[in-house]
């Protein structure tokens, strides 16, 4: 009997300035396939359905477990990590697109160092003093850090960036993940103490008013990460703070002021 | 004179720990990495990360987790490193505490400690069960504070491809690749430090990332580093076999409660959950009543293969066994296991909160490594400094869970000012080195790009030569080994390297090439796999995680040594080295009683 096979399309471009083109790939289907092997078996024999000889796709893989981000892309018109993309669990034929919203490097290959940028822009991490040994960090109630925990599992993939109206060329909402980062940091003890600078980060163009909450991301969020309400409880921080501001500091609103 | 200038290669938990100690030092650091240094290996660490903290009234001390590292590693590793790393563990977690790792906590709202593997105390921090994952971010965030104050610099998407020395074989920088340009470059420093992890890529199918190929670690050895016990490989009793990984299904399954069993009837077609509990056979349980489920990985994986190819009692006569945490509390689960069992449930789409899981003994860490001093991490080039999986120190013959998410912290703690001290007592820097020791090194690797560009003619594909690789050194340098099977594979791994000749990278074009980068990995992988399957060879006896049935028994008097490895112009030469085990005493190492 003839092997099971299935077919996966692929847009592939070779460089950001080349053609896009679009390639067939005729695949032996096996239990348990994601779309990695997918991709593995192209680079194996990577030759189109046509038989045409072409060449491994590239694209960025690492943990294979849905842990480190690495491989978001665009399956089947949505957003998602190729390693839990069970082919199983695909409609046939497979369609591969590289995100949209971060420039394309190849195929299915995109940069995405804006989000990393944000996070340092956004003063996401706690000032600590030091690395010397001065003790133990703050206590924390455990209901505390069952609220913080699901946050700090964001994995930076993307996906709630892609999904999202408003990242566009026209308008650079930062993206929920950075908003929820912000407010991960604002809860922690010692991070509280500089929320004001990641606030103002947030407020101005791009900032948290950006949000048309269409409230796609946190459908998407391979994570589960609830998103939506990092983006209320930052809201509402972003807005006492620019009354509080507004009462009392000499700040202008929209800058990104230095810590105090 | 003006400051030094150190780089870090690898950006996982050591690397970023030596940076950050580094800019600390207000010395400027280059930051080098395959990825983005958030999404390194270190994510898939899950557990936790120990430290006798004795916070539950156990009487547990860093001496204790001293005596259970070195005895759980077979006496192999030096032991006054490993006593000091004990020691500074509860420091180190409370360090990451204060960096906002949002541990799980007690109603007191202090940290809590859940149980691991060789041990009978609750000895090990934990963040659900992603630990790795919140160590890595906090330590990100960490250094992402750095750089933005301007104190470090990241090549983040760049490869490394070796070491440039000079005349005297004194480090003065590295040579690297961008990963999208392709562009071959050099970059000076007067100190370099390699975290460079893993190598699980040598065996196929792993636990570890794809970027845990070994390729810095092989590429340093080829130049003269020496490569130290690298027979020593950690297969993990429990992970879901895959065909693109295996994945790791977490000792802290087993540490809050979880249960390893078979059915007592071999291929028993029910359903597990109504094999009545009399007909089950809890064979770790059974067979190590003191450490029941907690045995170390080597007892438990050893344990697991008896079981499947002696006892032919694997699951419907597969290679697999249940863990089951199905008798565990639902609302437990949820905050202490849920990373993990998420995992399980996307990937093989059965929910282990109510079905046990199956899994099965998978390549999982090297405790073998880049060899470095006693005090310094320190290898034996000079200017060449290493930290975290990709060096030998800490774990002996066997390393115990959670103790590795402790040894990146420490070892790259160490190695950021041991760095520092060595670039400022330097009598020359790296600006008195003359270019063209640069262009050299520029040059050898530029060549090495080229030829493999230009070789049209090549017949063997890479992917098909790393596919042979593991399943080669997973079936015959893992669990159980043979020297007929060793033997075997050094000829095998004679006939990849041939091959390895005539592959052809396909993909010929300047930009963004995986292919290019990855035939490069690959030929040092092939290095790597001879150093590993040599030392397996040679080392005549049983140790912690190296397991010769004809040899059954550990051997101190004649191999109470560490396997130094040295390449010499293509020939790979073994020699020993004393161990260092001036603070315990040996003694026999068996987990069927309390020590």
């Amino acid at each position: 009997m003839a092997d099971k096979t299935f077919i996966v399309k692929i847009k592939r471009q070779q460089r950001p300035d080349e053609a896009v083109r679009w390639e067939e790939f005729e695949l032996r289907w096996r239990p348990h396939m994601n779309v990695i092997i997918c991709l593995r078996d192209i680079a194996e024999r990577p030759f189109t359905r046509e038989g045409k000889e072409s060449s491994a796709v590239s694209y960025e893989a690492n943990c294979l477990e849905e842990v480190c981000g690495a491989c978001a892309m665009v399956i089947n018109g949505k957003p998602r990590q190729a390693c839990t993309a069970l082919v199983d669990d695909l409609e046939k034929p497979i369609r591969l697109e590289p995100l949209t919203k971060f420039p394309l490097i190849r195929d299915l290959q995109v940069d995405r160092s804006k989000m990393f940028d944000d996070l340092k822009r956004t003063k996401c991490w706690i000032p600590i003093d030091g690395t010397y040994d001065i003790g133990p960090g703050p206590r924390m109630a455990p209901e505390k850090q069952e609220e913080a925990y699901p946050l700090s599992r964001c994995i930076t993939c993307g996906n709630c960036l892609e999904i999202c109206p408003k990242v566009n060329a026209d308008d650079q909402f930062v993206g929920a993940a950075i908003v929820s980062q912000v407010r991960l940091f604002n809860m922690h003890p010692t991070g509280a103490m500089h929320s004001a600078a990641r606030l103002d980060a947030l407020m101005g163009p791009g900032g948290i008013e950006d949000c048309d909450n269409a409230q796609n991301c946190v459908k998407i969020c391979p994570k589960g990460i609830p998103l939506t309400e990092s983006l209320a409880s930052v809201n509402g921080q972003v807005l006492r703070h620019a009354i509080k501001s507004f009462f009392t500091a000499p700040k202008t609103i929209g800058s990104a002021a230095p810590e105090g | 004179m003006s400051a030094p200038k150190i780089i870090v290669v690898g950006g996982g938990l050591a690397g970023l720990m030596a940076t950050i100690r580094v800019a600390e030092a207000n010395v400027p650091v280059d930051l080098f990495s395959i990825v983005p240094v958030k999404r390194s290996h270190s994510v898939c660490a899950q557990g936790g990360i120990n430290a006798a903290k004795n916070l539950k009234g156990e009487g547990d001390s860093t001496f204790k987790h001293f005596d259970d590292t070195i005895y759980g590693g077979d006496f192999l590793a030096n032991q006054p490193l490993v006593k000091s790393m004990c020691e500074a563990a509860p420091s180190i977690i409370d360090l990451l505490d204060r960096m906002g790792v949002m541990f799980n906590r007690t109603p007191e709202g202090l940290l809590d400690f859940r149980r691991f593997g060789g041990t009978l105390y609750h000895r090990t921090a934990f963040a659900g069960a992603t630990t790795g994952q919140q160590l890595l971010y906090a330590l990100d965030e960490q250094v992402r504070r750095h750089e933005s104050e301007g104190r470090v610099k990241k090549y983040e998407g760049w490869t490394f491809l070796s070491a440039v020395l000079d005349d005297g074989g004194v480090c003065r920088g590295i040579c690297a690749m961008d990963l999208k340009t392709m562009e071959i470059k050099t970059f000076p420093c007067d100190a370099a430090i390699f975290c460079t992890g893993g190598i699980g890529s040598i065996f196929g199918r792993s636990t570890n990332s794809v970027v845990c190929t070994g390729s810095a670690q092989s590429a340093l050895f080829q130049q003269g580093a020496y490569y130290a016990n690298g027979e020593f490989i950690q297969v993990h009793p429990t992970a879901i076999p895959g065909e693109d990984k295996n994945r790791l299904m977490s000792e802290s399954a087993r540490g809050e409660g979880g249960r390893v069993w078979v059915p007592k009837t071999p291929q028993d077609p029910r359903p597990p959950r109504t094999i009545p509990e009399n007909e089950r056979f809890y064979f770790l349980e059974e067979w190590y009543p003191k450490y029941g489920n907690l045995v170390p990985r080597d007892v438990a994986t050893r344990a697991i293969h008896k079981i499947v190819y002696e006892m032919k009692m694997g699951l419907a006569g597969d290679p697999a066994v249940y863990l089951d945490v199905t008798h565990i509390p639902r609302e437990t689960l949820e905050r202490k296991l849920e990373g993990i069992l998420e995992i399980y449930q996307k990937f093989v789409g059965v929910d282990p909160h109510v079905e046990p899981m199956k899994v099965f003994p998978a390549m999982h860490y090297t405790m073998g490594g880049l060899w470095v001093d006693n005090e310094n991490q320190a290898t034996n080039l000079p200017g060449v400094f290493a930290a975290g999986e990709c060096e030998y120190q800490y774990h002996g013959a066997n390393r115990l869970g959670a103790n590795s998410l402790v040894s990146c912290i420490f070892g790259g703690g160490i190695a950021g000012p041991a760095a520092v001290r060595y670039a400022k007592g330097l009598e020359s820097r790296y600006e008195n080195t003359s270019a063209a020791v640069y262009e050299r090194e520029r040059v050898r690797q530029q060549d090495i790009s080229d030829t493999l560009l230009n070789a049209h003619t090549g017949t063997e594909n890479p992917m098909t030569i790393w596919r042979e690789l593991g399943d080669v050194m997973t079936e015959n340098v893992t669990v159980i080994r043979y020297n007929a099977n060793l033997q075997k594979t050094l000829v095998k791994l004679d006939e990849l390297s041939d091959r390895f000749t005539r592959v052809n990278v396909q993909d010929r074009t300047q930009w963004s090439n995986q292919s290019l980068n990855f035939v490069r990995e690959l030929g040092n992988m092939l290095v790597l796999a001879k150093v590993i399957t040599m030392g397996a060879l040679a080392r005549n006896e049983t140790r912690g995680a190296h397991y010769k049935p004809e040899f059954p028994n550990r051997d101190d008097a004649n191999w109470l040594k560490t396997t130094i490895a040295r390449y010499n112009g293509g020939d790979i030469q073994l020699a020993y080295e004393a161990v260092d085990i001036s603070q315990l005493p040996l003694r026999e190492r068996k987990y069927t009683a309390a020590k």
